[in-house]
């Protein structure tokens, strides 16, 4: 009997991704849990530019490569063609939602688009080759940030979901991470709200996924997961920041 | 014939939209095109359809991209200054084959510019406007009739050829009131099996994307594209010839300038010169033959434009220079008036010892 | 038992930590078409089918079967 194989919503194209990087577990979750909905067939997935931009040769469903950061703006365009029956995810990382997208983001999620967004925050721009992203830790050292970040040089990271849950807007917002198999675990069942509130018509679900990057952040996968541990979620804490169904039911 | 109704530029491109089965708008409000969103806010909620003032310039033409993706008739409008932030989108919608329609109403620029009617941004349209090797099909209305024909024209074109519709007008023939006939008569879309709409879990993913990192690929693209552009020049070139049989001056001019032109080409006339005009109505496709043409036969062309001359490039290379190509303009908001063309045309005919 | 699509795998390691087992390691003495030490199972009689390194790993190369 088989226990575990990869879900038929990933096609079977080897990911382009470094060793280790983890990226491939979250697309991983995202397909399982298309499968497990069985929304493969209405499901259109927008691809950042990024790490991830060739996202759109790893899902079986339809795919659109956007410009960077405008991936909120493409899926409200895809969503708005058809609400009855399109299922629109996308997928970006902290340079694409969080700097240059920040405004299709914030402004997607104060509509409360129904649709449902996938945030990679690494804290690294990776496919450019290690610079600093919106994200990138205080002292971090990266390519252009290479004494380390400075907050009175160049301001202090973007905690996304404390800043989007200040919005009247947004559905769904919780933070995860995919470092151990508990916490993979978490992501899937955040991931899979997040698809089920679109279903429903609860509108826009952001979950981030705290995550690593090994060859920038110049570490193996397992030293990356422990420095994400010990540094990433001490700044970027997991949770659910906003939930306003549950809340309402609590109210009740 | 059908009764007509008084509608406003602006209006009557929004209304055309909707006559061609465009049930998508996007927009970020900018003077002085936005009666149409306004036109749009007002009916799409009444006919089912989506008017969405978006956070952006940059957002709406990224949410245009998402319906083009899904296969749907879709439109945003804009001004010059608004148009430069669509610079990004205009070049990843040729990038990735998307039909779609974009509307610009020129003011005056560079920067913040004014908000007076102008057409300097004829590079920026004809040329692409973003960046990479493409084209719009750009069309440029010199009435209200045609605001609303040439949108519907813009659509079908888009479909037809897979690219991006630009209707290139100005802030005059925006707010300029003239009845218009509205039974005008639509192309349905065609069927679209390269959209995003759900596999349905019946065929192979599909994948809208201008991304292509192997470059023999992505040059097979660009030539492909250009293929597809010259079927475009060959087949869907428009302009209008007015006296130009005899004539011995060529004024040029599209939109506004030409309605201009007209009356000064008919004043020439009266007192015996025998002026004639070109007015492109496809600014890109460029129409080239008749000009290359009236080349062999007039003496000097006139390029009337608000603007510092930009067609009048065109004119030159269309006429392989063989005749003097001057320019009559005014820029920054101002519009010639019929006598300082007819004082061009009689300074042509003079030079030019025609009389 | 585990199998891994070998040529697929990168030899990140992160089944080899996953494995509540310690019965997986990144091959040494292999070589894969990618030029990764690809992971391998080096005692299938030990595995529990928990799947802990098939939930760990990016590049999806890892079936899990129970007999």
């Amino acid at each position: 009997m088989v226990v575990f194989e990869k879900p038929h919503a990933l096609t079977d194209v080897p990911m382009h991704y470094c060793p280790g990087c983890l990226h491939g577990i979250v697309h991983r979750l995202v397909a399982e849990v298309i499968d497990e909905l069985g929304i493969e067939g209405k499901t259109i997935g927008i691809a950042p530019v990024g790490c991830s931009v060739m996202a759109y040769n790893y899902f079986n469903c339809d795919m659109i490569e956007a410009a960077h950061g405008r991936a909120p703006a493409v899926a409200t365009g895809v969503k708005r063609a058809d609400p009855e029956n399109h299922i629109v995810f996308t997928y970006q990382g902290d340079g694409d939602l969080a700097s240059i997208g920040m405004a299709e983001t914030v402004h997607a999620a104060a509509r409360n688009e129904n649709i449902t967004v996938i945030f990679i925050n690494n804290a690294i721009y990776g496919m450019t080759g290690g610079q600093m992203a919106p994200t990138s830790l205080p002292g971090q050292v990266t390519q252009t940030s290479p004494y380390g970040r400075d907050p009175k040089l160049c301001g202090y990271p973007v905690r996304v979901c404390e800043m989007l849950s200040e919005l009247e807007g947004p559905e769904y917002l919780e933070r995860v991470t995919v470092a151990d198999v508990k916490n993979v675990r978490n992501a899937k069942k955040a991931i899979k709200k997040a698809f089920q509130n679109q279903i429903d018509g609860k509108g826009f679900s952001l979950i981030e996924v705290v995550s690593t990057c090994p060859t920038n952040w110049g570490m193996t996968p397992q030293k990356a997961i422990d420095w994400l541990k010990e540094n990433m979620l001490a700044y970027y804490p997991l949770g659910v920041y906003k939930d306003r169904s549950a809340a309402k039911e609590e109210a009740k | 014939m059908a009764d007509k109704v008084l509608m406003k530029g602006n209006e009557a491109i929004a209304e055309a939209a909707i006559i061609a089965g465009c049930r998508h708008y996007f927009g970020y409000p900018i003077t002085p095109q936005t009666e149409i969103a306004a036109y749009m806010a007002k009916k799409m909620p009444k006919i089912g359809g989506v008017f969405l003032q978006a956070e952006s310039e940059i957002a709406a033409i990224n949410m245009v991209y998402g319906v083009a993706s899904a296969g749907k008739r879709v439109m945003t409008s804009s001004s010059s200054p608004g148009v430069s932030l669509k610079g990004e989108g205009l070049s990843y919608l040729a990038g990735a084959d998307l039909p779609s329609l974009i509307v610009n109403v020129q003011r005056g620029g560079p920067g913040l510019g004014g908000i007076q009617p102008s057409q300097s941004d004829y590079f920026q349209a004809t040329r692409g406007g973003g960046h990479g090797d493409y084209h719009m099909i750009v069309l440029a209305p010199a009435s209200v009739q045609e605001m609303a024909e040439l949108t519907i024209k813009g659509f079908e074109l888009a479909d037809t050829y897979r690219m991006t519709s630009m209707i290139l007008a100005d802030g005059t023939m925006g707010q300029m009131m003239e009845p218009v006939a509205l039974d005008l008569k639509v192309n349905p879309a065609p069927e679209k099996p390269w959209a995003t709409t759900g596999t349905k879990l019946q065929r192979e993913h599909n994948i809208i994307n201008s991304l292509s990192l192997i470059p023999e690929e992505l040059e097979k693209f660009n030539f492909d594209r250009y293929e597809r552009y010259k079927i475009v020049e060959e087949k869907e070139t428009m302009y209008e010839e007015y006296m130009m049989e005899d004539a011995d001056i060529c004024v040029t001019a599209f939109g506004i300038a030409a309605r201009v032109s007209k009356n000064a080409v008919d004043e020439a006339r009266k007192r015996g010169i025998k002026a004639g005009m070109i007015r492109p109505i496809t600014l890109w496709p460029f129409p080239v033959a008749p000009f290359a043409k009236a080349a062999d036969k007039v003496k000097e062309f006139i390029s009337v434009e608000l603007s510092m001359g930009q067609m009048i490039e065109d004119v030159k290379l269309a006429t392989s220079c063989k005749r003097p190509v001057t320019l009559c303009n005014r820029a920054g908001g101002m519009i010639p008036d019929p006598e300082q063309v007819l004082r061009a045309i009689e300074a042509a005919a003079k030079n030019g010892g025609v009389r | 038992m585990v199998s891994f699509k070998k040529d697929n795998c990168k030899g990140c390691g992160l089944c080899v930590d996953a494995c509540p087992k310690q019965i997986l390691r990144v091959a040494p003495d292999q070589i894969n078409k990618k030029g990764h030490h690809p992971a391998e199972c080096v005692d299938q009689e030990k595995c529990i089918a928990c799947a802990f390194c098939a939930m760990m790993c990016p590049d999806c190369v890892i079936t899990v079967e129970r007999k």
